[in-house]
């Protein structure tokens, strides 16, 4: 501190946010002051100390700011001028269990119940790369997710759904490349060319590193492959969103609103570099990169996070990246209510904590949202409970009257002191990232990993001494819980992947999987080369997932992350 | 009940390997319980993700543990509990460590592992407490056995 000014010759860019924005833009703010002494204390009849959140805020809280309206930079406000006026949000409900037959059942009964997009969910063994055959996977197939082994499997889960008409979100992180080919090639199959498909990859390989931990290769591996998926993307899918940048898990590993924002951001930041390595204009791939955050249940923050993430995003789209086209710089968001939120006790209640937090992300000016089912602290949802879930998004948007205005906390005292408050707080993290080396050598160094259990163990204790709540948990507790009905994935789904994938062996032309195989293996050695086609060859052979995971791991060898504890 | 003495400070901390053994990165509740045992005074063995059930039982016999605690939240911990308390009999160790459970586990699975050893079993929301003085019960159960 004190006279210590300038780090180096060249402040970073982050340094001159950080400065931009702790910059108090009035001193002190009077009007509050005066009402504490001479209305608040009087009334109390005691004095009070200042807290971390004021009793009420004033405009003396907010920087004079133009009026900023929505569908216009910094888009703080929300990225279209109508938002939802005219149409809501698109209603995606992440969904996947036990086979294909099982899951494209549960697909095509969300669709005849109204929604509006796809969100496909696969299970450990398949996102870890292990084929179901695999002692390995044994007791875990179709238990998280729907398992996919081979091409066979997402014809089947595909088989009578229009995918040049429905938009497809698949959760496919670390196998990212091998479930879009086979995506791509199951449509090729059907005659629908790649150019009408729209979908989105939640692909974002960093935040896995950071918070969800699955992954098959060290970092650059992956990463390169997200290059590879977003050249391809970029050329060959106009309406593909290559990635999603997902702060949803960094949040659910026990990061804090802010922890977030910034990390989430940050990684987006690292894409966005990575394009522009990759030779690319900036104009020609921002557009088509996607977020997907959380909701969780403080009211305020959450709101906040979200302008505040579309706000540091066009701006620094714009400042430090140079983007030219509106699309680059609107930050395009799905949203998924906090799981982490959700109890077992009780199950009931957690209708109430969804619809809240469903209804902060419609406040927030999210582009597609999926609401939980009050029973997935216990298990899978059954059908009873993704309807209940889906009939909550369909109350808010067609009876609670939130369609309009725009941003209607827009102008709130309060909510944009706290959006402010945490822009900043976002690029002090930048700056500090930036700092350890940048995003990746922090997170070789456990540094996000580390933040992130910090916080999380900090909330555990504020649970367990009473600080914080969580209702029928560790208040309002109930001796007798009543039971409920859960969905069991039975040993059937083991049986049936399993019998599959040996029909699947048999069947297929073995010398034309090696020889796939050994062409992606040179591919993966030499990193000028997409991978994409070699991969989607691989796939079209009924190559499995395991064989081509395997293939990478004896290129790239694996991962071991940093201990934190 | 007798479960929440305090540790005598003459004796060896209890050393306990903590572990989730499936293919599964949530990580949230293991890195909060293991700081939580720590602060407890126990010793506390992570040994990172995706360890198999082979794996545990080398490790927790290597470290001469007193208690392995597994953690599922995938609804595989029928299969993959089971198949750890298999491998822990065939080394003969059944006896001297003592095996706890936690995570997503449905009601009418827990007698089912506590027949098999597996005991405990909590859920999402259990007061540390309760954690923690369950452990101390089973890890001086596990040594009275030992010696």
């Amino acid at each position: 501190m004190g006279k210590k000014a300038k780090t180096s010759a060249t402040e970073s860019y982050w340094s001159k946010k950080v400065a931009e924005l702790s910059a108090p833009h009035r001193k002190g703010n009077a009007a509050y002051e005066k009402w504490h002494k001479n209305v608040l204390e009087p009334w109390l009849g005691k004095t009070v100390e200042g807290s971390e959140i004021r009793e009420v805020y004033t405009k003396d809280d907010v920087a004079p700011q133009p009026d900023e309206m929505p569908g216009v930079y910094p888009f703080t406000r929300g990225i279209y001028p109508n938002m939802y006026i005219g149409k809501p949000w698109t209603m995606r409900m992440f969904s996947g269990f036990g086979t294909p037959e099982d899951t494209n059942t549960r697909l095509k009964y969300l669709l005849k119940h109204g929604e509006t997009g796809l969100s496909i969910a696969f299970d450990e063994p398949t996102l870890y790369g292990i084929d179901c055959d695999n002692k390995r996977a044994e007791g875990e197939i179709g238990k998280c997710g729907v398992n996919v082994t081979s091409l066979k499997d997402m014809e089947v889960l595909f088989d009578g759904i229009p995918l040049d008409k429905v938009s497809t979100s698949m959760t496919i992180n670390a196998p990212a490349i091998i479930l879009f080919s086979m995506y791509i090639a199951v449509a090729q199959k059907r005659g629908i060319k790649p150019e009408m498909l729209s979908g989105t990859l939640q692909a974002d390989i960093l935040k896995e590193y950071i918070a969800q931990k699955e992954w098959f290769y060290p970092p650059e591996a992956h990463l390169r492959m997200i290059r590879d998926m977003m050249l391809y993307s970029v050329k060959n899918i106009p309406k593909w969103n290559y990635i999603s940048v997902s702060g949803y898990h960094i949040r659910e590993a026990g990061a804090t609103a802010v922890q977030e924002l910034a990390f989430t951001l940050a990684d987006g930041f690292h894409y966005v570099d990575m394009g522009i390595e990759a030779g690319l204009d900036v104009d020609s791939f921002a557009q088509r990169i996607s977020f997907f955050f959380d909701s969780s249940m403080n009211m305020f923050e959450e709101i906040a996070k979200f302008r505040a993430a579309r706000r540091i995003w066009a701006t620094v789209m714009k400042e430090k990246y140079g983007a030219k086209s509106d699309r680059s710089l609107k930050l395009r968001f799905h949203a998924q209510t906090s799981g982490y939120t959700l109890t077992w006790q009780q199950p009931l209640n957690n209708i109430a904590r969804t619809a809240l937090e469903a209804l902060y992300t419609v406040l927030g000016g999210a582009q597609s949202i999926h609401t939980n089912s009050y029973d997935e602290a216990l298990a899978l949802p059954t059908e009873d409970a993704a309807k209940v879930a889906l009939r909550t998004q369909q109350i808010i948007a067609e009876e609670s009257g939130v369609l309009s205005p725009v941003d209607p906390l827009g102008g709130s005292y309060y909510v944009e002191a706290l959006t402010k408050k945490m822009e900043l707080q976002a690029y002090e993290y930048f700056d500090r990232i930036e700092k350890i080396g940048g995003v990746l050598e922090a997170i070789k160094k456990g540094y996000m990993q580390g933040e992130i259990a910090d916080a999380s163990y900090e909330r555990q204790m504020r649970l367990e001494n009473g600080d914080d709540v969580m209702v029928g948990v560790n208040k309002y507790r109930e001796e007798q819980e009543k039971q409920i009905n859960t969905l069991k994935i039975s040993m059937r789904a083991q049986r049936t992947q399993r019998a599959r994938i040996a029909q699947v062996k048999k069947a297929r032309n073995e010398s034309k999987v090696r020889l796939h195989l050994e062409r992606l293996r040179v591919a993966m050695a030499s990193s000028s080369e997409n991978l994409v086609p070699y991969v989607m060859d691989a796939v079209k052979a009924y190559a499995t997932i395991g064989e081509i995971v395997n293939v990478g791991r004896e290129v790239y060898g694996e991962w071991k992350e940093p201990k934190i504890i | 009940m007798g479960s929440g003495k305090n540790q005598k400070s003459s004796e060896r901390p209890i050393r306990i390997l903590l572990a989730k053994p499936a293919i599964d990165g949530h990580d949230r509740g293991i890195y909060v319980l293991a700081r939580a045992f720590r602060d407890a005074g126990m010793e506390v063995i992570y040994p990172g993700l995706l360890p198999t059930p082979e794996e545990i039982i080398n490790i927790a016999i290597d470290e001469d543990v007193d208690v392995i605690a597994i953690s599922l939240l995938n609804g595989s911990h029928m299969t993959i509990f089971k198949k750890v308390m298999e491998l822990l009999k065939k080394r003969h160790a059944e006896g001297d460590i003592a095996v706890v459970g936690g995570g997503t586990i449905p009601e009418a699975d827990r007698p089912k592992l506590e027949k098999i050893g597996v005991t405990g079993n909590y859920g999402p929301g259990t007061p540390m407490n309760e954690i923690i003085s369950h452990i101390r019960k089973r890890a001086e159960e596990a040594r009275a056995n030992k010696w």
